[in-house]
């Protein structure tokens, strides 16, 4: 079956689901059973955290195409089976959310109704965010990616904001409206190629004028989780609406999985399309990273601030993967990381004024370095990351598709890394009203610096911020395979005769 | 192995001192910091005392696809003479740093800073290739950034710190890009292969706006951009008379003799590729005589003590350009010593009439202090007669090869150059005369409470004055034989390359008046200090209303901030709000969404001045662009 001979990878998808039917069944007085229910999804996303380090431990990455693979007869009626495997460029988006479920558990003190479906809720958000990572037929991804849908939905509606039910709906049609069109596309593959076996389908060939209708009805349904300009306005309302767990989620590994599918789909499986509208995502990237970051700099309120920056990293991200060099792909890739962390500790900094009570307006802020030193350094060592400062992983992601872009255009290079300097600005706007100058009024004066629940939060996230910065081979080595053959698949499959060259002069 | 110590125990220590903080009380983090900068001085002496070796590898950093920069201590004569330069200076001034901030409530913090600062910027020297140099080159920024801002409380340190980085981001984005096209052309950003490479690129060509440049112009170019920005060239300055409002010992340390020298050091370093491109080199020489002639006429009128020797930094930092830009990178290295010495002592004796002076830093409130202060006195003469290059102190002897180099050049930059020059050492002269009477000599015009309290400063503040003041006097004469003298090139060995066309090679040849013009003038401009300041105090004052025109041109600093602001800033506030407006209203059609985000219009005006130096910072690099075209253009 594969390499350990048992299905680890749906031991790990699956295990997080029977938490959350644990949770739901559990019984008793409200405050004794929230804390029980946390204290079961917290061990129930440790275990599965273990787990993932063990597949970690086991992976090969010398190796280009799927590991640990599970293949299952399911609707076998119409040839499509239950298949599971990573490879290198799966293996890290599931281990981002392995890592930010349980921190994200950690992060959930301020719910207080229903908290019983609320941990439910995130361990079924956990077991469908590893089932889409790690499926490799398109039915099973497809499944799993609307699912991912659900839970979220409800801890936005449920347990937001003010305007939650606003931004919940929002959300939900945003998202549907684009995966409708990810439907239509599965079926024409599923008829055309009479397969949804990823593995085969990435090196399907498929005619050039059906490639531009699939690239558009993708780009509908990633374009819009990824939150690429102009699909993005979903985004802001629904960060800021989310309970701050939700956001974590969401932007740290939610919004990748718009990113993953453009790189998993449209990038290997559309190679003349990719191409033709490569020009068409370096604007809408280029646009994403000034003109969001501008936006960014407008706004008043924390949370959003951090919402708009992460569109505008979005941006360098699209603009890294429709590069097609090895340098652009794996600095996007780095990047969707590095992201993910930094913003889930953006977030939870958020998270940690508000649980003192304060609102997150910039102009109720200030000064909280005095009283909050350790907190601050925090919020400061992920602003840096977030404006990619060398040392931290924010600069790898950056320097590598700057690199990559430059190989195709000086102009994306330029404009794209002008995030180096916008973000710089956005950033140091925010962590000026938040910890420098005077208290913007005499209650911020008394709060207290971190608690140990928020040290457990806060200092992995900052080992793993430095961690990539310093020694990022220690991720990208299990890039080198996927994304080489996926460069060279590109390459061969739109100059077959250069390709043809390669392989003879070898 | 002496490097590797030199270089990472300031790490430690900032780690102790910042981090340990909690277990190892005040007292303790602040001597671990010491301790390691001690350390790391004496470990840098041994480096250099053992000489050149091969670059030494630490650990795997980046390896993706043919991009595979790692981290890497480069220990050839530039990087040796540097890190012993950083540390030692450094190691002086957190000794000073322990008197100076002896009354701050969290002085572990500032020792943990510059403690890093330190580590940052040994890891710019010591770099074998371009991206770990940037790893270097952002570090230091960022520390700048904390230290100017050290004092988070007040408005004006965050405008500043706000100001500092961003306008150095700028100049990093060129230098990021620069880094990119360094690899797309060379296959590698390794020192040793770019340089290796540059003669198989000379014809090769890139092509922007349509027009074909050789790449190697493009590369220097984005790369000066970058070094524009550190090293606070006109265009790109204004950050850092702002930047004054850090602690002292900072302006000392990072704005003074290290960091801002770090684009210098950066040009030396990749000599071979700047050689190759002439174009680049005249912009340079350009660049850099004009910010040196610039800079001191604006030094002339300032009224804060830091921001007049602000103002000589950026000056004394054009003349180093001006001579890496002629090809003189020995002679560029030279002043970069000298300077950091003298203007180290400078900025720590200015430090000590501040503290005399219970933080005042107006000049015209000053006065007298000659009697009451007359160690400082004596170290700010030194200082002083360094900067203005009075024979034998050691300004003398590099600032006058720098315009040697130039003149020798035989080029129409160079001679624009040695023009620029020469009038700025008047100016210098002028006013570092100016500023001396003014607050030495005389009667004191301070209030009477402050005047009561003028004491001379802790012995722990002074000896590192009396040890820079050593190197100010001495370095000169003493350096000159190996630095620039007929055997340079055994003394820097293949660590600069300095091309058969180098301006420096016919130094000797400038003779008579040409060789006396910047010593002749330098004794005008002090005679004129005397005559102004000593002699007819009147006359300052009437000057400045005969020609009041000329005066606030030169007390607004040629009007750059406000032209930046009307030709950048408020067009780019209309551009962000209109940015902020469409994203709300027309991407974003959903009509009940808005009525409660646009309700506080008000405030986001507010919010957006605060971000508008970012905005105009980004103008600004697109007209920087422009700018560098039209000039490769034009040639």
């Amino acid at each position: 079956m594969n390499q350990l001979g048992f299905p680890i990878l749906s031991l790990i998808t699956y295990l997080p689901l029977l938490g959350a039917f644990l949770v739901a069944t559990l019984s008793g007085d409200d405050a004794k059973a929230a804390c029980k229910a946390r204290r079961i999804a917290l061990i129930f996303s440790l275990v599965v955290l273990l787990l993932g380090v063990y597949v970690w431990t086991q992976f090969n990455p010398a190796i280009a195409g799927y590991q640990f693979v599970e293949v299952m007869p399911w609707l076998s009626g119409i040839n499509v089976e239950y298949r599971m495997g990573v490879d290198g460029i799966s293996l890290f988006l599931i281990m981002l959310t392995l890592v930010l479920t349980p921190i994200a558990i950690l992060a959930s003190n301020g719910i207080k109704t229903r908290t019983r479906s609320f941990f439910a809720a995130m361990l079924l958000l956990e077991t469908m965010t590893i089932g889409m990572f790690a499926a490799t037929d398109f039915v099973l991804f497809y499944v799993f990616f609307e699912a991912v849908l659900l839970p979220m939905y409800l801890i936005i509606g449920v347990w937001g904001g003010e305007k939650r039910i606003y931004a919940a709906v929002k959300f939900f049609v945003f998202t549907l409206a684009g995966s409708l069109f990810m439907l239509l596309a599965v079926v024409w593959i599923w008829r055309h190629l009479g397969t949804t076996n990823m593995a085969v389908m990435a090196h399907a060939n498929i005619p050039a004028s059906a490639q531009t209708w699939l690239f558009l009805a993708f780009l509908a349904a990633f374009g819009v989780k990824a939150a690429v300009w102009p699909l993005h306005t979903w985004l802001p309302d629904a960060y800021g609406e989310a309970p701050v767990p939700g956001t974590i989620m969401l932007a740290a590994v939610l919004s990748k999985m718009g990113a993953y599918g453009f790189l998993r789909f449209a990038i290997p499986m559309l190679p003349s399309a990719s191409a033709s509208f490569e020009p068409l995502m370096f604007v809408l990237g280029v646009v994403a990273v000034i003109y969001i970051s501008y936006v960014a700099l407008a706004q008043t309120d924390m949370k959003r601030l951090i919402a708009y920056s992460s569109v505008a990293h979005m941006g360098v991200i699209i603009i890294g993967l429709f590069t097609f060099t090895v340098e652009g792909i794996e600095g996007a890739l780095f990047q969707m990381l590095s992201h993910g962390i930094v913003i889930a500790g953006l977030f939870i900094c958020a998270g940690i004024i508000t649980a003192r009570g304060e609102s997150l307006a910039l102009k109720n802020l200030g000064g909280l370095a005095r009283n909050m030193p350790v907190f601050a350094a925090a919020l400061m060592l992920f602003t840096l990351a977030n404006m990619g400062l060398p040392g931290t992983s924010g600069f790898i992601g950056e320097i590598l598709v700057i690199v990559g872009a430059l190989k195709v255009n000086f102009w994306v290079s330029l404009l794209g890394g002008a995030g180096m300097v916008l973000g710089v600005t956005y950033s140091l706007v925010l962590v000026r009203a938040v910890l420098f100058e005077k208290y913007a009024k005499p209650d911020l004066a008394v709060l207290k610096d971190l608690t140990c629940r928020e040290y457990a939060m806060l200092v992995p996230l900052a080992v793993l911020v430095m961690w990539l910065g310093v020694y990022p081979s220690s991720f990208t080595h299990a890039f080198d395979a996927p994304i080489a053959a996926l460069v060279q698949a590109h390459t061969a499959a739109l100059n077959p005769h250069m390709a043809l060259a390669m392989v003879t002069a070898k | 192995m002496y490097t590797l110590i030199a270089v990472f125990a300031p790490l430690v220590g900032a780690v102790l001192s910042g981090v340990a903080r909690p277990a190892l009380g005040k007292q303790l983090s602040i001597a671990a910091s010491i301790l390691f900068m001690l350390v790391s001085a004496a470990a840098a002496v041994f480096a250099y005392r053992i000489g050149v070796h091969p670059p030494l590898a630490i650990a795997q950093w980046i390896q993706v696809g043919g991009f595979n920069p790692h981290w890497t201590l480069r220990q050839d004569q530039l990087s040796l003479v540097m890190v012993v330069m950083v540390s030692v200076v450094s190691m002086l001034i957190h000794v000073y740093s322990v008197g100076y901030m002896a009354h701050d409530e969290t002085p572990q913090r500032f020792m943990s800073y510059i403690s890093l600062f330190t580590f940052a910027m040994l890891m710019l020297v010591t770099a074998n290739n371009l991206v770990q140099l940037f790893f270097g080159w952002e570090g230091v920024g960022l520390v700048s950034y904390l230290l100017i801002n050290y004092w988070y409380d007040r408005k004006a340190a965050n405008d500043a710190a706000i100001k500092a980085f961003i306008v150095n981001r700028v100049g990093d984005l060129a230098f990021a890009v620069g880094i990119a096209l360094a690899y797309f052309t060379f296959g590698s950003v390794n020192f040793d292969v770019i340089f290796t490479g540059v003669q198989a690129h000379v014809g090769q060509h890139y092509t922007l706006f349509g027009t074909s440049f050789p790449v190697l112009e493009v590369i220097a170019f984005l790369l000066f951009i970058g070094a524009m920005g550190k090293s606070a060239q006109i265009f790109l300055h204004t950050w850092l008379a702002d930047a004054m409002e850090g602690p002292t010992p900072i302006s000392a340390l990072i704005h003074a003799a290290t960091m801002v020298a770090a684009g210098v050091f950066m040009i030396v370093r990749m000599s071979p590729l700047i050689n190759a491109a002439p174009a680049a080199m005249e912009f340079i020489t350009i660049i850099g005589a004009s910010t040196a002639f610039f800079a001191a006429t604006i030094g002339c009128v300032q009224n804060d003590i830091k921001r007049v020797i602000a103002y000589s930094t950026c000056s004394q930092l054009g003349y180093m350009f001006l001579a890496a830009g002629v090809g003189a990178y020995p002679v560029a290295m030279f002043h970069l010593i000298n300077h950091a010495l003298f203007k180290a002592l400078l900025f720590l004796s200015a430090g000590s009439v501040i503290h005399a002076m219970s933080d005042e830093q107006d000049i015209r409130l000053m006065g007298g202090l000659g009697g009451k202060l007359p160690f400082t006195c004596a170290m700010m003469l030194i200082g002083s007669l360094a900067l203005i290059a009075i024979p034998p102190f050691s300004g003398y002897y590099s600032k006058d090869a720098v315009l040697e180099s130039a003149l020798a050049a035989h080029t129409a930059a160079g001679t624009y150059g040695w023009v620029c020059g020469t009038a700025a050492a008047g100016l210098t002269a002028f006013y570092t005369s100016r500023l001396f009477f003014l607050v030495f000599t005389g009667k004191s015009r301070a209030p009477k409470h402050v005047q009561e309290h003028v004491h001379e400063s802790p012995v722990v503040m002074l000896l590192p004055l009396l040890v820079l003041a050593v190197g100010a006097f001495a370095s000169g004469f003493v350096l000159k034989p190996y630095f620039i003298g007929a055997q340079f090139q055994n003394f820097w060995g293949n660590s600069i390359a300095v091309a058969a066309s180098s301006g420096m090679l016919g130094m000797d040849s400038v003779t008579g008046l040409a060789k006396m013009a910047p010593l002749l003038v330098g004794i005008l401009g002090i005679l004129v200090a005397v005559l102004f300041y000593l002699l007819v105090p009147s006359l300052p004052g009437r000057l400045a209303q005969g020609m009041a025109p000329l005066y606030r041109f030169l007390l607004n600093k040629w009007y750059f901030d406000e032209i930046y602001d009307a030709l950048l800033v408020r067009p780019s506030l209309r551009l962000a709000k209109f940015a902020w407006r469409s994203d709300d209203q027309v991407i974003d059609g959903v009509p009940n969404g808005l009525a409660a985000i646009t309700s506080d219009a008000s405030a986001q005006a507010v919010k957006l001045q605060t971000g508008s130096i970012a905005l105009y910072a980004f103008i600004m690099l697109i007209g920087l662009l422009v700018l560098v075209s039209l000039f490769i253009w034009v040639k």
